[in-house]
Parts: C-alpha cells; sequence; structure tokens
C-alpha cells in the first residue's frame, strides 16, 4: 500500500499534451544552437530563419518518444547500480551549484571555495539518506574557465556516490565527459555504467539556449544521462496558471528529448526541472513554496504517463538560515516530492533561492528525507496475522510485554526510522543536561562529528593521478599553475 | 576452549538470544564450568556492552529487554548448579519495586526491574497502583535494602513522598533505601522528598543501585 500523490486528472494530462504540441508549433520553439536547427530541419521541423525559432511537428516528438529510454541506472565507483531512475523510485541529492555557504559560527554566508565543497561532500558521503552527491558549490578559488570540471573533479576525489552534476559551456561538458570517461577506463565503460547524470537547462519561456541545446547534443553522443531541468516561472517566465506552466514545462521537455533523441537515438535523458512560482512581493523565486511543490508534482505525474524517469528541484528553502522556516519548507516539500515518486529530489543543504549552501542544513533535511522515505514504504503487513500473533502465552496484560518479544527486536527498525541525534526526542531533563542545543545547535555538533569520522573512500592511486594530471592540466591553460592543495589527497 | 564459550556466551547477551543463552549455559554445566565464572566472565559481559550501547544511543529499548531476558534465562539454568555447590551467586541486594498508588504506568520501572536483575540484583515487582503500606510490608518481608519506586503522572509522584514519609515514622531509613524514577520525576523532586537516589532510565538505575548497596562499580 505504497501512498501516491497525484494532482491532476487523465483529462487535464491529456489537454497538457494537446496544448504542449500547439506551442511547439506555435509560437514554436526559439533553438539556438545552429546544430540543433540543422538537426530539427533534416528531420522535418519548420526553421524561421531570421527568428532562430523552430516549429516541431508532433511526428518528430513521438519519434523521440520511441527511442527515449525508459529506465536507467547510475553506478557508484565500485560499479554497483546505485540509482534507479525509473518508475516510481525516489532518490535525494543535495543541491547543485551554490554560490555561497552558511558560516554555522557567524552566520555569513561566505563565499564558497575548494573548502567549503570537500566540507558539503564529506557530510553527504556519510549520509545514506543521499543517494547521489552534487557538484553541490562552485569552487571561486579557481579560474572560471575550469569551475565546473574542478567541481566533478573534487567529487571523484571525495566520494563513491554517484554524481549529479552540470556543465557551464559547450566546451567543458566535453572535458567533464572526458573526465569521467578517465576514471571509467574508456568511454565505452562511462557509457556502459554511468557515474554521473548532467543537468541541462532550457531557458523559460520556451527557449532552448545555444549552450543548452549544445548539451543536450554532446551528452547524448557520448551516451551520458542529461537530465532537463526546464525552470517555468508562473507569473513571469510562465503563465501564471500552474496548468499553464505546466503546460510550457511539457513542451520545453518535449523539444529537449527531440533535439537530444536526434543526435543519438537511445541516449538517456531524464524529464526534470526547478520550476517555481514568482512572488509577486519581492519578485524572486521560492523554492520552498507550496506552489512550487505542486508544479512539480504536476508535471512528474504528466511525465510518468509517458513513462519518463523524472527529477526536480525540492526539500529546499529561501530562509537565509537553518531555522523553522528552512525546517518547514524543506521538509514539506521533500515529502511532496517523495510522494510524487519522483526518481531524483535535489536541493537538500540550499537556503536563499538556491544560491547558499548549509552542511547544518544537510544533516537536518536528512532526517526530512528520511521521513519521506519512510512515508512512501507505506503501511506494511510484516507479519500472518495482523494482531493475534501477538499475543502468545506470556503476555500478562502488562505495557512492557511487546519489548520482550523477539519479533518486536526483529522488526521494530523495519516499522520506526531510528533518527539521528540532530532530532531531539529527549526529556527536558536530558535535553537542557546536553546544553539545551536547537536543532541548529544540535546540527553543527553533528556535522564536526561527520567531518571527523571522514575518511576518502579507497581509489585506484593510478586512476586518482591520471585524474588529477587532467585536471591540472586544464588549470594551466586556464592560467592557474597549481591546483588548490587539498587536505586528503596529495598528488604523488 | 574456555575464553570462546566467554565470547558466545556475551555474544547471546548482546543478540537477546535467550535459548542460545540457555544452551549455553547447560553447555558449561557439562564441562563443569563454574557457574559463577560462566556468569561474571561470559554472560554479564553480554549485559554490559548492551548497556553501555544503550547510553551511548547506539542499542535501542528492544535490544536491552531481550537482552535481560537472555540473561534471566542464562542465570536460571545455572543457579540450580550453584545451590548444589553450596554458593549462591552473590547478590547484589534485594528489591522491591512498584509503581505508586494511582498510577498504572509500568513500562519504565518493568525494565528497571529487568536491568537490576540482569545485573545481579534480587528483584521483587509488586507490579501498578500499589499503596505505601504493601510497598513496606514486602520491603521488611523480604528484608530489601533497596524500594524502587516509579510514577508517571504529576498527580501521582507525591505518593513517592507519602512512602518516604511514613520509612522515616517508622525509623526504617536508612536502612531501607529508596529509589525514585518516572517520567516527571526531576532531580529536584528528588532532593525535595529526600530519596537517596534517582536516575533517567534503566540503565542509570543500575549504576544507582549499585551505590545505594556499596557495590558501585570501581
Amino acid at each position: 500500500m505504497r501512498p501516491k500523490l497525484t494532482l491532476l486528472s487523465d483529462e487535464i494530462i491529456a489537454r497538457v499534451f494537446e496544448e504542449a504540441y500547439e506551442l511547439l508549433l506555435c509560437p514554436g520553439i526559439k533553438v539556438q544552437n545552429p546544430e540543433a536547427r540543422e538537426l530539427l530541419a533534416a528531420a522535418g521541423a519548420k526553421i524561421y530563419p531570421d527568428t532562430e525559432v523552430v516549429g516541431i511537428p508532433a511526428a518528430l516528438v513521438h519519434k523521440a518518444l520511441e527511442s527515449v529510454p525508459r529506465e536507467f541506472y547510475l553506478y557508484d565507483y565500485d560499479g554497483n547500480p546505485a540509482i534507479h531512475y525509473g518508475g516510481d523510485s525516489v532518490h535525494f541529492d543535495p543541491g547543485s551549484s551554490g554560490i555561497a555557504m552558511l558560516n554555522p559560527e557567524t552566520l555569513e554566508h561566505d563565499t564558497t571555495e575548494t573548502e567549503h565543497l570537500i566540507r558539503l561532500l564529506k557530510v553527504a558521503e556519510q549520509l545514506p539518506q543521499y543517494d547521489a552527491q552534487s557538484t553541490a558549490v562552485i569552487c571561486h578559488d579557481v579560474p572560471k574557465e575550469i569551475q565546473d570540471s574542478y567541481r566533478l573533479y573534487l567529487v571523484l576525489l571525495h566520494s563513491k556516490k554517484p554524481i549529479v552534476t552540470g556543465a557551464f559551456t559547450n566546451k567543458t561538458v566535453q572535458e567533464m565527459i572526458d573526465m569521467l570517461a578517465l576514471f571509467a577506463g574508456g568511454k565505452e565503460a562511462a557509457r556502459e555504467k554511468p557515474r554521473a547524470i548532467f543537468d541541462v537547462c532550457p531557458a523559460p519561456p520556451l527557449i532552448w539556449s545555444n549552450f543548452g541545446a549544445g548539451n543536450l547534443i554532446a551528452l547524448a553522443r557520448a551516451g551520458i544521462p542529461a537530465e532537463i531541468v526546464s525552470v517555468p516561472l508562473s507569473g513571469a517566465a510562465a503563465p501564471v496558471t500552474m496548468l499553464g506552466t505546466v503546460t510550457q514545462h511539457t513542451a520545453e521537455c518535449l523539444a529537449g528529448i527531440t533535439i537530444h533523441q536526434l543526435a543519438k537515438a537511445g541516449s538517456p535523458i531524464v524529464w526534470g526541472g526547478a520550476a517555481a512560482i514568482f512572488d509577486m512581493r519581492k519578485g524572486a523565486t521560492p523554492m520552498g513554496a507550496v506552489e512550487t511543490a505542486m508544479l512539480d508534482c504536476s508535471y512528474a505525474q504528466v511525465a510518468k504517463t509517458l513513462g519518463m524517469p523524472t527529477h526536480t528541484y525540492l526539500g529546499a528553502t529561501d530562509s537565509k538560515l537553518v531555522d523553522a522556516q528552512a525546517g518547514l519548507e524543506s521538509g514539506i516539500t521533500a515529502m511532496v516530492g517523495a510522494l510524487s515518486g519522483i526518481n531524483m529530489i535535489s536541493g537538500s543543504g540550499m537556503l536563499d533561492f538556491l544560491a547558499c549552501h548549509s552542511a547544518e542544513k544537510l544533516v537536518l533535511d536528512a532526517e526530512g528525507i528520511a521521513m519521506a522515505k519512510r512515508m512512501v514504504k507505506g503501511v506494511q503487513q510484516h507479519t500472518d496475522t495482523l494482531a493475534t500473533g501477538f499475543y502468545d502465552e506470556k503476555i500478562n496484560f502488562k505495557g512492557g510485554d511487546f519489548l520482550k518479544q523477539k519479533i518486536t527486536m526483529q522488526l521494530f527498525r523495519e516499522e520506526q526510522h531510528l533518527p539521528s541525534s540532530v532530532i531531539d526526542r529527549d526529556s527536558t531533563r536530558a535535553w537542557k543536561a546536553a546544553g539545551s542545543l536547537d536543532a541548529f545547535g544540535r546540527a553543527k555538533l553533528r556535522v564536526k562529528e561527520l567531518l571527523a569520522s571522514y575518511s576518502r573512500p579507497e581509489i585506484d592511486p593510478d586512476k586518482l593521478s591520471r585524474l588529477h594530471a587532467f585536471t591540472l592540466d586544464l588549470a594551466k591553460k586556464a592560467g592557474l599553475e597549481e591546483l588548490p592543495r587539498l587536505e586528503d589527497y596529495q598528488p604523488a | 576452549m574456555s575464553e570462546e564459550l566467554y565470547k558466545q556466551m556475551a555474544q547471546s547477551i548482546i543478540d537477546g538470544d535467550s535459548d542460545l543463552s540457555v544452551e549455553l549455559a547447560k553447555k558449561a554445566i557439562e564441562i563443569n564450568m563454574h557457574p559463577l565464572e560462566a556468569i561474571t566472565k561470559g554472560f554479564v559481559v553480554g549485559v554490559n556492552y548492551i548497556g553501555d550501547q544503550f547510553g551511548l544511543g547506539e542499542a535501542f529499548l528492544p535490544e536491552l529487554v531481550m537482552a535481560g531476558e537472555a540473561m534471566k534465562a542464562a542465570v536460571a539454568t545455572l543457579e540450580p548448579e550453584l545451590m548444589k555447590l553450596g554458593e549462591a551467586r552473590e547478590t547484589l541486594g534485594r528489591v522491591v519495586l512498584a509503581t505508586v498508588e494511582g498510577d498504572i504506568h509500568e513500562i519504565g520501572k518493568t525494565l528497571v526491574g529487568t536491568m537490576l536483575s540482569a545485573s545481579g540484583f534480587e528483584v521483587t515487582d509488586l507490579g501498578v497502583d500499589q499503596p505505601a503500606e504493601k510497598i513496606i510490608g514486602k520491603a521488611l518481608e523480604i528484608d530489601a535494602q533497596i524500594i524502587g519506586m516509579s510514577a508517571l503522572l504529576t498527580t501521582t509522584m507525591v505518593r513517592q513522598r507519602e512512602v518516604i514519609e511514613e520509612l522515616d515514622k517508622e525509623g526504617l531509613r536508612p536502612r531501607i533505601k529508596v529509589m525514585v524514577g518516572g517520567a516527571p520525576i526531576t532531580r529536584d523532586w528528588f532532593q525535595k522528598i529526600k530519596a537517596d537516589g534517582y536516575s533517567e532510565d534503566a540503565v542509570g538505575a543500575v549504576k544507582v543501585a549499585k551505590e545505594l548497596v556499596g557495590k558501585a562499580d570501581s
């Protein structure tokens, strides 16, 4: 009895597709990448030369939907399938591409550098709630030209988990694909057992930029999974209505899948996004709003009628601190995402409209994720009789009777999520004795523990030195003679 | 040989496996291992381990209770042998446990009983809703060194004081020491009613009880 949240009727979903197909033709999709336009034109799309707008006929989309995979896996360093993109599988990863990190002592949002990303990696590596790592923050201590590939380098050094990443240019996506191939032992191996997935963003409304479409093509050809992150903003860069926004999102995804499959039919791609409403008071894009979560649940439902793997951005907050607002927005939206059966839910750890990361928030969010995953597991039947089998001859009508049953010991971990020390279930006395800490205070302690207990996973030193040489070479070309010194890895 | 058996004994307690702990106790008898050695070098090691793990938040209540049960079962198997040898397991002390009058909550108190007996105390658990005279009567009857009282309600915790006042009136303290516990019981309350000991949980209660009978772990 797995619980499932759905917000749209079949009739409405049918109309979403109907109107999305109309949008693909009129006004059409603005495709700013010449190669993508050529692929579309060659397949029969109508090109409007002066505007870069392409009218994509339904038949072209249908063909793409025939070849696109309905499921695939991401693999960990050891080659185990660790993440299932498909069906109603639910996974979480920390949000990506923050530019700041909350300093737990000063409460300032510090500009992120190498040390910040490493702290996040060390924490997320040890929390089983995070099925994947992400290239969580930008390291401003290296030149812009290598900021995306350098993040991937750091993750590969410090983690064995699958990786959610992304490239900032059409040049660097290729470099990052090469890094993965180098680490996997060749391009074929990297394709066979992909370790990473790349977020690729269309621009709302209805635009596939030069860089976005270029990334789609490069990833398709390399056979490395792509994740569409369509970001319609209701009321500003998309219609004000939820259904209008979801329809635009559908059109952007269908266009992306079409370009992608034209580049290489059969390559894996995910129907994803970071849809949000547009806040009419502040002009902001609230990630913690309930409507944002409703948009995501809705577009996931649309994707699922096609059997497509899904992604979204939830579990984040717009608060600047790890406070009550952070807790309620992150917890509620993570729960909505999980109940929607979304395959990859990115955003945990993030504050301030996805700009700022926090290791303390990561450990708190891990508890919210655990609750969401527990909820999704549903109410299960573990025993043949529901209750009668528990009342044997040893029952003496005492409150503690069931604590003495073997089956209690066998099943309590199945039935209950056992929270970490960031969740307070102490008596008032014990809580006072432990320093009367609030959730943020407890999270700070837990982060310190995790940073102390981290040890870099065992990774083939030969692969590491080749990866290091490759990255150093990129750095030198960008004018940086030495990569920042790392505490946990010193190249030979 | 013995070392290996001690390890298995400790593990059977850690696993909360009463069947196995009884089986290992029987094996100890078969090979003429001294029952006290089996208890102190084998089974008790397991109880202590799980108690420590519980204190660290690594073990959970079902594991603690099952370990206590497995311990009780093993000791019950070894006791007749001890009797034959004309020795008894040195009891750390006799304890009367009860939930006070008007209160029917006893999960915590039962846990304390399990842990106390697993640690070597002789425990008489009177159950719930026990008036002062019954608690004191039983303590006198078995010559108990400790009375342990539980209360879950702020409205019933005052009964703990009544028992203590009654004991004082009869001049039974310090001969009988009083431990109190339960959700609303604070250090303030424990001091106010002049009890002799109090603990937050069952593992702590064992430590307090040992101190009260002058047999604290060194």
